[in-house]
């Protein structure tokens, strides 16, 4: 009885040294002609996938995910393999702070970027300013550059709603009209889209008909359209996002407003025009950081349209612009740094220029916001549609300045002062 | 029951009249078997919350949708006065359960007024009032955006010591120790006389009332107690997580409490605890392979509710019982 | 009046009748199951947007929007018995608690199928192409013929079912059982039919509410959230268990969430919490519920 035990045991054992034996010889065959001896370079990203931007997460992590094999398949940086660690925090901030400790504690991250989401990305900022780690945000955030939030690890490579208005309303006010309406969700993207669009209007000389604050998650706002008609302005600005925009904008069309005045919206997107349909947002006007169009004009845009489709069998949206953009800014910092050290890849990051996928932008070395083009786009109707993705057409491309951002004194920092200095 | 020397029997006993040394032993290792120790903090903060609302539930029986709002309360309250002025840590998590207190007395009193199914949607409304108004008083609460740029003083008493809590295996500790706190403060209190007219209110509010108790009063005592456990387990969960958004207040919050009672055990002592663990523990491994872990973690809800109402905790200590072929003390 | 044009006004009232219409469908639907099965059907909500996912695959499978009005809530009712039988059933009696909890639990599967099953974004939904256009309201303003139709609709499936629980003998029944279900007990009455019967009622207009807001609000798996939490606060109001609460305080909520929105949009979300805590504490039967109901 004893013998017997002792022997399948020993068989046992056996086994189990065989197969370890295997593995360990197969392992020795399979792997990777780079990055034998040298860890692998470790980047966080997290991004809502759950939730009503699912499809935006997916498609920043697409982006993201191209950036990191592009670099991957020229044998990694630094001799090193990049590895992305994809996490969803559901669009709530405690959930994105609670990834980001996972992030920085489990899987020992040298750089988190992400997300979508002014509220998330503070929460996750605030992770990675209190491990010292380096943080980049993909999506458009006021306040991610002032002084509360901004740090020397803090950057950003989208652009902020500020930014964006300028643009948008500089050119609404030259093409659509003077005498603006306003209506607006009473959160974050309304106020400050509010915030942006009466500064530039101040500056050119618009007329305010009217403002309505709307409680965000409005499902009905046909109850606000008989004030708006009645002021009669030439511009409806819708200054709302995600369902909010989706409902105002069908709404809007089924009331007939668009007959009374034309509507534009600050942040279009290619998923709510998909779920909208055609005629809702037909004639409507707005503001886009990246449309896939732009590689008929921009060499680098080309590549990373074609590099994308290949890839994933669609074409990218803005999304997807910046979650590369994004991540490829910080492994490219990597490799002009030579070293994956926090505060050298901090240096190469500040004051860079770079042309990614949509033509120059520069990441300032101030305030560490990534400066870059903004497009107005309009949608085109059935007829003028020639494929699914083909739902804007690019009206006009608002380059570039740094004139348009908001002063140094309302940001709260020194302007030619390198925030690196703070280390 | 003699097994190789070891009295099974009185050992059982004697754990089950005494369950917190255990349950000590067991929180302390916990930090070092999980993925991350961050994990482990949030199943203890969670752990306090769903603990503060298992009074009221497991214990008195009494069902609140609106659970979120003491534990809001006390995230704010810390979050606001750590900003606001330049106080302590302590005196911070004071403020926390203090306005928790506060919160949970009103409230309660207002909600106490009735009874079964009308008393859990006055929660609900007065739960769902503090979201709307914690959303629109954005310069107290940073509104949408959330309350950010906490600062994280040291545990401190000027002159004796300073120590930075909050590196991940001492920021553990440190909420365990509140945690310990709690649970023998709760011990004692279930173990009273005043706990024992609790689950008498449970199980029969009308008799309890017949024999003479107040029972309107007690009801209210014990909402406010676990308004206070809810204000703490905010408190330290500002702590932890350095920010404070308006999602805990909604009522999808106060849900996901329910969940980790009935998981674990309501009317159980140690059963919210382990509600929270496994739940987050699921939540964690589930979302590794899916995005879609609620497809896992509903069914496993909807099939507690009907066939395990005692929730793992529960069961395993009814299985105990059997074993012993004599009723456990509450533990 | 007020300083806003007669015309306007009247416009706002009529947005007002819109709002009520949906509010007034799903609501009817909480307060009969909660009457009689003194249930809180916490997945009403989910209900009211499987609804709006099963007009899109009507649209998909038969291309029309007609067809759809029929098959939508007679395939929600059904879905809503299978779930009483299998399910709610089971926790009768046992605890007042355990069926809210269970369709708690019930409404986050729902939801989750829904996501994985359609996706986490929405689609699109149009208005039927015979609805499209607007109706000229003797030069005051013009107003979509599609929300015409819909409170229409809802006046006819209103009108339909207070002629059934008022003259039929099934519609006795339940007022009956509403009442008092121990004494329809005890008349000899199957009560599990009945409640079966109300719960696929109460089901199947959440599925109506569910394809006829979809034109107008679109269709996504968090549709019926924040619903599902006013329509507690409509039937609340109304009375639980009563046909006409649920159409006065509907009608009433509407209109004061449009009139809200025309003179403090920013107010309208605490207004009609302030509103359900405010009968809670005062007259928990509601305007024009029974009183004593789970108390």
């Amino acid at each position: 009885m004893e013998d017997d035990r002792k022997r399948t045991r020993r068989d046992f054992l056996k086994s189990i040294g065989a197969l370890g034996g295997a593995a360990a010889f197969g392992g020795i065959l399979t792997r990777k002609s780079f990055a034998d001896e040298k860890a692998p370079i470790k980047i966080g990203f997290i991004v809502p996938l759950t939730g009503p931007y699912g499809t935006e997460a997916r498609d920043q992590e697409a982006g993201a995910t191209l950036a990191v094999e592009e670099f991957n398949t020229k044998g990694g940086v630094l001799g090193r393999r990049i590895e992305l660690f994809v996490r969803d925090d559901k669009l709530n901030p405690a959930e994105s702070a609670r990834r980001a400790q996972e992030l920085l504690e489990k899987e020992k991250v040298h750089m988190i970027a992400g997300s979508i989401g002014a509220h998330t990305q503070l929460a996750m900022n605030e992770q990675c300013k209190r491990a010292k780690t380096i943080f980049m945000s993909t999506s458009a955030s006021n306040e991610i550059t002032m002084a509360k939030d901004v740090s020397p690890y803090t950057f950003s490579e989208a652009t902020n709603l500020y930014i964006i208005t300028q643009a948008v309303g500089e050119w609404a006010f030259k093409n659509l009209g003077k005498k603006w309406f306003i209506l607006a969700a009473d959160y974050g993207f309304g106020w400050q889209t509010t915030e942006g669009f009466r500064a530039i209007g101040k500056k050119m000389g618009y007329v305010e008909a009217g403002l309505i604050n709307h409680p965000t998650g409005t499902t009905d706002y046909t109850a606000y359209f008989p004030k708006i008609i009645a002021a009669q302005p030439e511009v409806l600005l819708l200054c709302n996002f995600g369902k909010d925009q989706l409902n105002s904008v069908k709404q809007v069309h089924e009331f007939g407003l668009k007959k009374k005045m034309k509507v534009v919206c600050p942040l279009l997107v290619i998923t709510a025009r998909h779920e909208a349909g055609d005629e809702p947002f037909e004639d409507i006007h707005g503001g886009a950081t990246f449309y896939w169009e732009m590689a008929d004009t921009i060499p680098t845009a080309k590549a990373f349209v074609n590099g994308y489709r290949k890839r994933w069998g669609r074409p990218p949206t803005d999304m997807a612009g910046y979650g590369y953009s994004g991540v490829k800014g910080l492994l490219s910092a990597v490799q002009r740094a030579g070293d994956v050290d926090t505060k050298k890849v901090i240096l190469k990051l500040e004051g860079h220029t770079y042309d990614h996928y949509k033509g120059k932008q520069w990441m300032r070395a101030w305030d560490h916001r990534s400066m870059q083009d903004i497009v107005v786009l309009g949608s085109k109707t059935a007829k003028e549609r020639t494929g699914e993705w083909d739902v804007f057409k690019v009206v006009e491309v608002q380059k570039a300045n740094d004139k348009q951002e908001r002063s140094p004194d309302v940001l709260g920092l020194k302007e030619g002062v390198p925030l690196s200095r703070m280390l | 029951m003699k097994k190789n020397g070891f009295d099974f029997g009185k050992i059982m006993s004697w754990l089950a009249a005494n369950p917190i040394p255990l349950i000590v032993v067991v929180l302390v290792i916990v930090p070092f078997i999980s993925p991350y120790k961050a994990l482990a903090t949030q199943m203890v903060i969670l752990g306090l919350l769903a603990l503060g609302y298992n009074i009221l539930y497991g214990y008195t029986g009494l069902l609140s949708f609106g659970h979120a709002a003491y534990f809001g309360l006390g995230a704010y309250a810390t979050g606001i006065i750590l900003i606001r002025t330049n106080c302590s840590l302590l005196t911070a998590i004071g403020a926390g359960v203090f306005v928790a207190f506060v919160g949970a007395c009103l409230i309660g009193f207002l909600c106490l007024r009735r009874r079964g199914i009308y008393f859990a949607l006055l929660t609900l409304a007065f739960a769902q009032m503090l979201y709307f108004t914690a959303n629109m008083w954005e310069s107290l609460t940073g509104g949408e955006a959330g309350l950010r740029n906490i600062p994280h003083p040291p545990l401190a008493i000027p002159g004796l010591f300073s120590v930075d809590v909050y590196a991940p295996t001492r920021f553990y500790f440190f909420v365990l120790a509140f945690a310990v706190i709690a649970l023998i403060l709760l011990n004692r209190i279930l173990e009273s006389p005043f706990g024992r007219v609790l689950q008498g209110i449970r199980e029969n509010e009308n008799r309890a009332k017949a024999l003479g108790y107040n029972t309107n009063r007690i009801k209210w005592l014990s909402f406010v107690l676990s308004g206070i456990f809810s204000g703490l387990a905010g408190s330290l969960y500002t702590l932890h997580i350095g920010f404070v958004g308006i999602d805990e207040l909604y009522w999808e919050m106060s849900g996901k409490i329910l969940m980790m009672i009935l998981l674990g055990g309501p009317g159980t002592f140690f059963g919210p605890f382990v509600g929270a663990g496994i739940f987050l523990y699921l939540e964690d491994i589930i979302s590794g392979y899916t995005r879609y872990w609620m497809i896992v973690l509903g069914p496993i809800f909807v099939l507690s509710v009907l066939f395990f109402p005692q929730g793992v905790w529960g069961t395993v200590r009814l299985f105990l019982e059997r074993l012993r072929k004599t009723p456990l003390e509450e533990g | 009046m007020l300083g806003i044009p007669f015309n306007i006004l009247v416009f706002q009232v009529f947005t007002g009748l819109v709002l009520g219409t949906i509010f007034i469908l799903l609501a009817i639907g909480l307060s009969l199951i909660f009457g009689l099965l003194t249930v809180v059907n916490f997945a009403h909500g989910a209900f009211y947007m499987w609804g709006a996912y099963a007009a899109l695959l009507c649209i998909g499978c038969f291309g029309n929007f007609w067809i759809g009005l029929i098959v939508v809530p007679v395939a929600l009712g059904i879905a809503g018995m299978v779930v009483e039988y299998a399910l709610i059933r089971r926790v009768y009696g046992l605890n007042p608690d355990y069926p809210l909890l269970l369709t708690f639990g019930l409404s986050l599967i729902m939801i989750e199928l829904v996501r994985m099953l359609f996706g986490t974004t929405g689609y699109p939904f149009n208005v039927p192409a015979l609805l499209k256009g607007s109706i000229n309201f003797f030069n005051l303003f013009s107003f979509p013929a599609y929300r015409i139709f819909v409170i229409a609709v809802t006046a006819a499936v209103i009108a339909s079912l207070w002629l059934f629980l008022e003259k039929s003998n099934i519609g006795l029944i339940i007022r009956g059982g509403t009442r008092d279900s121990e004494m329809v007990k005890a008349l000899g009455i199957d009560i599990s039919r009945i409640w079966l019967l109300v719960f696929g009622i109460g089901t199947g207009l959440a599925g109506l509410a569910g394809i006829l807001a979809a034109p107008m609000r679109g269709v996504y798996p968090e549709m019926g959230i924040a619903m599902l939490v006013e329509c507690f606060v409509v039937t609340v109001v109304g009375g639980m268990g009563s046909l006409k609460g649920a159409v006065v305080s509907g009608l009433l909520l509407g209109q004061v969430v449009s009139l809200s929105c025309l003179f403090a949009p920013a107010m309208s979300n605490i207004v009609i919490f302030i509103a359900m805590a405010f009968v809670l504490l005062v007259r928990p039967s509601g305007l024009f519920g029974v009183s004593g109901l789970l108390e």
